[in-house]
């Protein structure tokens, strides 16, 4: 992809000012600067993971074209209108290399890829549309007037079986071997005879959709033999790091700054942490004034925290002092963990300053005898989830909820849940920090109080 | 063993099956299974249909085909042999003679054989995969068991038999009409119910989820404990293929034959059950009213009547409500549209009995059923095993080299077989071959040219 040439994009379509979808068809010889690379990945990633979300909240179709329309224009603009259509074909040509190396993440960058193309089809002109089904080279004909005067009455039947809009004379409509449209067949959406389905315009995104899935699906093999032979190796020192910290990258403010909301105090700590702490936190809180200890990555996930929160460094060491030393002694903690404290906060050696944990780090981390850090939803059993949550103030229907959400391991959206529960109210963006959680908490705690002095 | 000892020697026989001293009242012991495998099973035709046209000189011809077929046989005891396979007609035709299974079961045309699976990778290049197999079908009497009063479990008769009927009738109009196929057999499964094969290449090749496909589009009940309304008709209007399927075979199923040889109206119970169905509480209500109150001295059908009740209210658009619109439609599907076993569809890889077969708890054989005359099929005049046997003994010794078949009640099975299914298909096989097989040398041809 780093031939240097002025690409040649063959959208002819584009001069026309007709916006044409890219099929990703071959990856195109454009120079990109290693910024670029990433950077433009992980937008593209912003607007796959916004997708994943949606989906997995169960949204409808209209509500996900629109939350499409949304995620692409937040995420995949570009000061150059003429860079647009590179930014999208670059991205997407990117994150190729990054899902195609294990079999689960081919899977679901080939669901949120078809899914995100399926939206952004059905935002398409009529036009547009066309010309993707010309691309494609889908050997459909469209119906002639002669055929359609012949089965106008029964097109019309299957139209109000579903409550689509009835057929004009000028409709379009597709003749489609049945093998190829599966599910419009499954759901009987489309009228039948001989063999073939007749499609209408709006029904064609599944048609392509299915095309769309079955090209990229081939291409991701192809890529993952390509990775594994050549490019792996050849790129191991430029590419292939940036590459391989793609998949796993989080992709949401990073917390290392304390927010004006989240300031916080030794004197307020408790009451936060009873409010505004994610259950996470809040176990590590617990714990820690149970046992006036905590193991290594206890403090780590739960320092940084507080640092994210708001909490300054000698606020965070006289609280971290005021525990340990009833364990260790005053001078045991001076000796042996206030300057890991002063590390955390980017005072020492290195001098940077850690961000906290996000959800899906914390989620990855795997506690052992002892521990008590890692993601409460994944480690803890169910009864102790049951009662953690009602301790929190979740009732008993919101815990089922919950815990429905636990077995099936989305233990983000259980948290989310959770957040809703307490809270009253619902938290659309859905959890993916714990941060995130204590800034939300705070905004709806303290918009509930505004004129309080507290 | 001469067969008149088979057929009448019940007692005295002294032979190693176990079954030998139970002679069940159909004929079914594993003597007579011997003799018919020995003298009536049409291996050749089985094997001419499985090979598809593979078995002839053409050069496109492919050898490996017939032997990629998985079998299965179900012997004595349960005891169950899967992923065997033949080469040709005659080792098919030992292998059921030395085994003599009770059931034979056909699979899928495999990548390889199916008996050497085990050289091959799991995945990867060489992978051991179905790559062919008929659409079939399984519809089973007693997945109606809520909606017939007259039977239940294995038992079928002659007033719940009309439910299959209208099965074949409806899938297959369907299939040829709708889906295009050509090459369709349905075959009788020998004790209460129908198996549909779906021969065409076009069929063979489909994919599990284009299976799927086709058993959703047939899907009409959903039923489970939960609900008591299974069959919802949603939508302003129904789609081609149920108003057809309504029109022409379920409506007067159901008012012609269903109302009285089930008694649908009845009982108390049974008018409950249909008023269930019913989405508004109000319009069931006043039907149930109107009903307690019996007219005495109504010479008509009492089923008749209440239905034309249900009917005239429902349909008179006093009472307006989603739910109503097409409700007399959905009663009418609960009780009579096509129950398919999905699962048995969807899958490449599911195995379904072997068409002329004896069906070991009833001694019937799975003969095939013609669907344009499928309203006159009466599964208790089918051949059982112990009548072929007889038909054989006292049909003298006939003429060297004919089939023992045609001078049994099996004849007529295996000429409509050979007329109706396997000549066309075989027909069409070879068109097929000759035709992908010329083009492909033109193609190449072509490419050689400057």
């Amino acid at each position: 992809m780093e031939i240097v040439r002025r690409p040649q994009l063959k959208s002819t379509a584009i001069d026309r000012g007709v916006p044409t979808l890219p099929l990703y068809r071959s990856a195109p010889s454009l120079e990109v600067r290693l910024e670029d690379f990433e950077l433009y990945a992980i937008d593209r990633l912003r607007v796959l993971t916004g997708i994943s979300d949606g989906l997995s909240r169960g949204k409808r179709p209209e509500e996900m074209e629109k939350l499409v329309a949304e995620l692409w224009k937040a995420n995949m603009r570009h000061p150059q209108a003429s860079e647009v259509m590179n930014k999208d074909i670059i991205s997407h040509f990117v994150l190729r290399l990054v899902y195609c190396r294990t079999e689960d993440l081919r899977k679901w960058f080939l669901s949120m890829e078809t899914a995100l193309f399926r939206y952004r089809f059905r935002l398409q002109t009529a036009e547009a549309q066309r010309a993707v089904l010309a691309e494609f080279q889908l050997p459909y004909k469209a119906v002639t007037t002669s055929e359609f005067e012949v089965i106008k009455d029964k097109l019309t039947l299957v139209a109000r079986s579903i409550n689509q809009t009835l057929p004009t004379a000028d409709a379009i409509f597709y003749k489609v071997p049945f093998q190829e449209v599966p599910e419009l067949v499954a759901g009987r959406r489309v009228f039948l005879s001989d063999g073939y389905a007749y499609v209408a315009m709006n029904q064609v995104v599944s048609l392509v959709a299915t095309q769309f899935r079955s090209l990229l699906s081939k291409a991701l093999t192809l890529t993952n033999r390509k990775w594994m032979s050549t490019i792996r190796e050849q790129e191991k020192d430029r590419l292939t790091p940036i590459v391989e910290a793609l998949s796993t990258s989080y992709v949401g403010p990073d917390y290392s700054v304390g927010r004006e909301f989240g300031e916080v105090s030794l004197k307020d700590i408790d009451n936060v942490a009873k409010s505004s702490f994610p259950l996470c936190m809040r176990h590590l809180f617990d714990k820690l004034r149970e046992d006036h200890h905590l193991k290594h990555w206890g403090r780590m996930q739960l320092g940084l925290f507080l640092k994210g929160v708001g909490l300054k460094l000698d606020d965070a060491l006289a609280f971290w002092k005021a525990e340990f030393s009833q364990k260790v002694g005053a001078e045991r903690f001076d000796k042996e963990y206030a300057y890991s404290i002063r590390h955390n906060y980017g005072k020492e050696g290195k001098r940077v300053d850690y961000t906290p944990y996000s959800c899906q780090k914390i989620i990855s981390l795997t506690p052992s005898v002892g521990d008590h850090h890692g993601c409460p939803y994944r480690h803890f059993s169910e009864e102790n989830i049951r009662a953690a949550l009602c301790k929190m103030g979740v009732n008993s229907g919101g815990v089922e909820d919950v815990m429905d959400k636990v077995r099936h391991k989305h233990y983000q959206l259980a948290c989310t849940l959770t957040f809703e529960a307490i809270h009253g109210c619902p938290n659309d963006a859905g959890i993916n920090h714990p941060n995130q959680y204590f800034s939300d908490s705070q905004k709806i705690l303290k918009s509930k109080v505004p004129s309080t002095a507290e | 063993m001469v067969i008149e000892e088979a057929v009448n020697g019940k007692d005295d026989m002294l032979i190693d099956g176990q079954m030998a001293d139970q002679v069940l009242p159909s004929g079914f012991n594993l003597n007579f299974l011997n003799l018919y495998y020995a003298k009536l099973f049409p291996y050749g035709d089985i094997f001419k249909w499985m090979s598809y046209g593979n078995d002839g000189k053409h050069p496109a011809c492919d050898k490996s085909y017939f032997g990629r077929r998985e079998l299965s046989f179900t012997l004595e005891n349960d005891i169950y042999l899967r992923f065997l396979s033949f080469n040709s007609v005659s080792e098919l035709e030992k292998g059921i003679r030395e085994k003599c299974p009770f059931k034979i079961d056909i699979g899928p045309v495999y990548s390889v054989d199916p008996s050497k699976r085990h050289a091959y990778a799991q995945s990867g290049e060489n992978v051991f995969k179905p790559v062919e197999r008929e659409l079939i079908f399984d519809i089973d009497i007693t997945d109606y068991d809520d909606v017939r009063y007259c039977c239940s479990g294995a038992d079928v008769c002659l007033d719940c038999w009309p439910l299959m009927t209208a099965a074949i009738k409806v899938i297959n109009t369907a299939l040829r009409d709708d889906f295009g196929f050509r090459h369709i057999l349905w075959v009788y499964s020998g004790r209460r119910g129908v198996h549909c094969w779906v021969c065409d290449g076009k069929a063979r090749r489909l994919t599990n989820e284009q299976r799927a496909a086709i058993a959703d589009y047939f899907r009409v009940y959903k039923g489970s404990e939960n609900s008591k309304k299974k069959v919802s008709l949603t939508g302003h209007a129904l789609h081609p293929f149920l108003v057809r399927s309504y029109t022409e075979v379920l409506k007067d199923l159901f008012e012609q034959t269903l109302l009285s040889s089930q008694q649908i109206f009845s009982t108390e119970d049974r008018c409950e059950k249909v008023l269930e169905m019913i989405p508004d509480e109000s319009v069931a209500a006043e039907l149930r009213g109107r009903w307690q109150k019996r007219s005495s001295g109504s010479k008509d059908d009492i089923n008749a009547v209440r239905w034309e009740h249900l009917k005239h209210t429902l349909q008179s658009g006093r009472h307006k409500g989603q739910g109503l619109r097409r409700c007399v439609e959905e009663i009418v599907f609960s009780f009579s549209y096509p129950r398919l076993d999905m699962e048995v569809s969807k899958h490449m890889n599911h195995l379904l009995k072997a068409p002329f077969c004896v069906h070991p708890k009833t001694g019937r054989v799975c003969v095939p059923i013609d669907p344009v005359h499928c309203h006159e099929f009466d599964p208790t005049t089918v051949p059982t095993l112990s009548q072929l046997l007889q038909e054989l003994n006292s049909g003298g010794m006939g003429q060297e080299g004919d089939n023992d078949w045609d001078r049994t009640s099996l004849g007529e099975s295996v000429r409509f077989f050979r007329s109706s299914f396997l000549e066309p298909l075989l027909k069409a096989c070879k068109e097929e071959m000759e035709s992908a097989y010329n083009s492909k040398l033109q193609q190449s041809k072509n490419s050689l040219s400057w």
